[in-house]
């Protein structure tokens, strides 16, 4: 992909002149569109691979592919200095609180980026008694790229969508310079099974009798 | 290449073990005499004897896999070993001891061979069999205190559907229903009856730590210094652990004096899914397990199952299948050798390089099978689709039409020139780099018996002396048909496993420059036997089958009742089980060695934790 001016020329305000001698130089426009460009052009993925999708995310960021032409070569395997998470393979139970550990210490604004079948919705593995069935169980998507794996190219797509996605909002309805912090994910607990605390309540009354799982309890456990 | 000492025994077949193990233990074996069942029956109460009796007597020195079974009809748990000679190769000897499903426990033999060690924590997590005498019996891909052991045939997730497929759900009307829809959390979990969140604790992770602290007694002694132990969480989000791999370490100063894996963080149900499906749905999943070397997952289920089967394979097929194979072996070892010098810091330079011909094969495997990395490519009988004519490449310049490269072309061009010549780059520019060198030389040192103690396999194996290939070991396919040699090397140290697999890349050319010319004599003739079937049906019966891939071992030990699913599918990762001696390599190393070890061990998250 190569950019011409033309392709920035949507950050120009037509309405207002700019003296012919000025025009290389200064270009007049909002400050949605600058910070929105800005901001889409130096995504930072976090350096975190989960699963088969990992491999393929490495194939997208190695040089045929190239991430760079998006601004996106820089992966850091910190948190803080992150705003989108690749979730790139199969979520299992056991992973989860850890993933939405990680997604509460970004910096806003972050996106999740779900890349594959089992980040999506469980994939091929969604019986699995281990695993669990699409991250946006837990934690808001932003896109969703299907494949198993997806292809370099698709993971691409799944770039732009995001940053589409990044260029339509806008400075003041965005919630991260609203006033207060933003609530952080509560993390789920290993118990004998994965335990959400958000369904602490629905938890409760199945125990009580409303609700009989077709499970059997285990002597020899 | 290989080595046969004298003292070794023939080629012991089943019938004499029984008649050697019966005079020396009389009353505690006895043949298997199940139709498709081979091998012994041993008694539980006398198992380490035996044990140490087929280790040192009849020379079966590798325990290769442990399985466990559950026949809750007769209401035992069957335990499964496979134990083979790597001093002359050939059929194994299939022990197996049974036990009771009420009081599931057997003697552990860890200190027959210590490479038991986590597949029987495994066996006990998944199974609930107790193994006395193992000295950390912890649950290894589930955590401490989840309920129940899922591989038994009681055991319902929460998902469940019916015992097997095709589901009436989804065939044949196909009036598919979210799983979801089903359970009220809308998620996939289950609660036992009775359990209450109110004052319940998570169990944590005490037993974890609680090993941690004493010494093992190996390595330089540092306790004269009375300094205080740390212990160190590397993972399971860490740049170098290669996935979502975790280990916890004793550090003394930057020394380690204790190190623990910690598994299960892509734990997929791949074994209880695995049992659900039918024979041939089970394919593309062996695809997501060692998600490097997909072909050669598919070749050792193939062959697996078709020797179970009395399938017959033509031989476009097999070459066909061989080529792919050795193309997968000489990626994964590239991607391999890029990620270790990821390790060692020289951040993502080196893995272009590699990825650059990864990429080139890939788009062969892409032209052929339809995908990438998870081709599902090969049938029981053969292949599902022959060599393609060409090859899309992409439009170079603007205006320019898609190429059309012709396959044969392309496959030669990667084979004769562009492999070897990468292969000598990497060679050139990394085996003589002083960085290289010195982080690499002497470190993780595992001697030859250890790391046959270890059930280590593949690549680790054969860097510490062991000229062990299933290849020429066990042959399988066609590669007895091929000139090749056995790559080894001595020292057993990290230097090593980096040499071995430029050496093993090497020997896949020469396969593959024997492999070419007889694909084009073979142009156009049948590359499937058999009947083609969504559905086959397996007699009945216990097969263990292996492949060498570029990992090491890959097994599958298959139980089938006659019916079109496997009543068991055991999966023995050659990853899983070489972390076990990643311990032993560690200790007395530097906290960025570990890293380094780690790597020279090329392990895949997806085939570790299954």
């Amino acid at each position: 992909m190569t950019m011409t001016p033309d392709d920035y020329s949507d950050l120009n305000n037509p309405d207002i002149p700019i003296p012919d001698e000025l025009k290389s130089n200064i270009a007049i426009t909002t400050l949605d569109r600058i910070y929105n460009w800005s901001r889409a052009r130096s995504v930072w993925p976090l350096l975190f691979g989960l699963a088969c999708c990992a491999i393929e995310m490495i194939a997208t960021a190695a040089s045929r592919y190239d991430p760079a032409r998006f601004g996106m070569e820089v992966m850091r395997p910190s948190p803080r200095q992150c705003d989108l998470m690749i979730v790139s393979g199969t979520v299992t139970k056991k992973m989860v609180p850890q993933i939405v550990r990680l997604y509460n210490q970004m910096a806003e604004p972050r996106y999740v980026l779900a890349m594959g079948a089992c980040a999506s919705g469980g994939g091929p593995f969604k019986e699995g008694y281990n695993v669990v069935d699409g991250i946006d169980k837990f934690i808001p998507v932003d896109v969703y790229v299907p494949g198993c794996p997806p292809t370099p190219q698709a993971l691409l797509h799944g770039f732009i969508t995001l940053h589409k996605k990044i260029e339509g909002q806008s400075i003041m309805s965005v919630p991260w310079y609203k006033k207060g912090q933003s609530e952080a994910i509560p993390v789920p607990v290993l118990g004998p099974d994965l335990i959400d605390p958000r369904q602490g309540e629905l938890i409760q009354a199945a125990s009580e009798g409303e609700y009989s799982a077709q499970f059997e309890t285990d002597e020899n456990a | 290449m290989k080595e046969i000492s004298p003292e070794a025994t023939s080629d012991v077949k089943s019938v004499d073990a029984v008649e050697l193990l019966s005079r020396k233990f009389p009353g505690s074996i006895k043949p298997d005499d199940r139709k498709g069942y081979e091998g012994i029956v041993v008694d539980s109460s006398k198992l380490p004897e035996v044990a140490t009796a087929i280790r040192d007597e009849l020379g079966f020195d590798l325990l290769a896999n442990l399985s466990y079974v559950d026949y809750p009809e007769e209401g035992v748990f069957e335990v499964v070993y496979n134990a083979y000679n790597t001093a002359v190769g050939g059929k194994g000897l299939t022990f197996r001891v049974r036990t009771s499903r009420d009081e599931a426990e057997i003697p552990s033999l860890i200190g027959v061979w210590p490479g038991v060690d986590f597949q029987e924590r495994e066996a006990w997590d998944l199974m609930g069999i107790r193994f006395s005498g193992h000295p950390d019996l912890r649950r290894i891909l589930l955590w401490e205190g989840f309920a129940g052991h899922p591989m038994r045939k009681d055991w319902r997730e929460p998902f469940y559907e019916e015992d097997n497929k095709p589901y009436g759900t989804r065939w044949p009307e196909g009036q598919v229903q979210r799983a979801e829809m089903k359970t009220p959390y809308g998620m996939n979990v289950q609660y036992p009856g009775g359990f209450k969140l109110e004052g319940w604790e998570p169990e944590g992770e005490e037993a974890l730590y609680a090993g941690l602290g004493t010494p093992l007694g190996i390595g330089p002694d540092i306790h004269q210094i009375k300094t205080d132990q740390l212990i160190v969480n590397l993972g399971p989000q860490h740049p170098s652990t290669h996935g979502v791999f975790r280990m916890a370490v004793t550090v003394d100063g930057e020394t380690i004096t204790r190190l623990k894996p910690v598994f299960g963080y892509l734990h997929r149900n791949h074994e209880q899914i695995g049992e659900r499906n039918t024979w041939l749905q089970n394919m593309p999943f062996t695809d997501r397990l060692d998600y490097f070397s997909s072909l050669a997952n598919n070749l050792a289920y193939a062959i697996s199952v078709e020797k179970m089967m009395g399938q017959e394979i033509p031989e476009r097929a097999d070459l066909l299948r061989v080529l792919m194979v050795e193309l997968t072996r000489i990626q994964n070892h590239y991607s391999a050798i890029g990620f270790l010098l990821n390790d060692l810091g020289a951040f993502f330079t080196p893995v272009l390089y590699a990825l650059t011909e990864r990429e080139l094969i890939l788009d062969l495997f892409e032209a052929t099978t339809g995908s990438r990395m998870m081709c599902n490519y090969m049938r029981f009988g053969g292949l599902a689709y022959d060599l393609p004519s060409y090859i899309g490449g992409p439009a170079i310049k603007e205006g320019d039409r898609e190429r059309e490269l012709d396959t044969m072309k392309f496959i030669k061009g990667l084979v004769y020139e562009r492999l070897p010549r990468a292969t000598d780059m990497l060679d050139r520019y990394l085996t003589n780099n002083e960085v290289l060198v010195n982080r690499l030389k002497g470190v993780g040192v595992l001697p030859g018996d250890r790391a046959i103690a270890y059930s280590a396999t593949g690549p680790v194996l054969r860097a510490s002396g062991v000229p062990y290939d299933l290849r020429r070991a066990d042959p399988y396919s066609i590669y007895n048909e091929f000139d090749f040699d056995v790559a080894v090397r001595y020292n057993g140290d990290s230097y090593d496993r980096y040499l071995i697999r430029l050496d093993e890349v090497r020997q896949s050319l020469r396969i593959l420059e024997q492999v070419v010319p007889r694909l084009e004599e073979t142009e156009g003739q049948e590359y499937m036997g058999g009947k083609r079937s969504y559905n086959h049906r397996v007699p009945a019966g216990d097969h263990y089958g292996h492949a060498e891939n570029p990992k090491g071992e890959l097994g599958f030990h298959l139980v089938s009742d006659g019916g079109g699913n496997p009543y068991r599918y055991h999966v023995r990762s050659p990853s899983f089980i070489n972390l076990t001696a990643l311990e032993e390599m560690c200790v007395g190393h530097k906290v960025a060695d570990i890293i380094v070890i780690l790597g020279s061990i090329d392990i895949v998250l997806g085939e570790v934790d299954r």
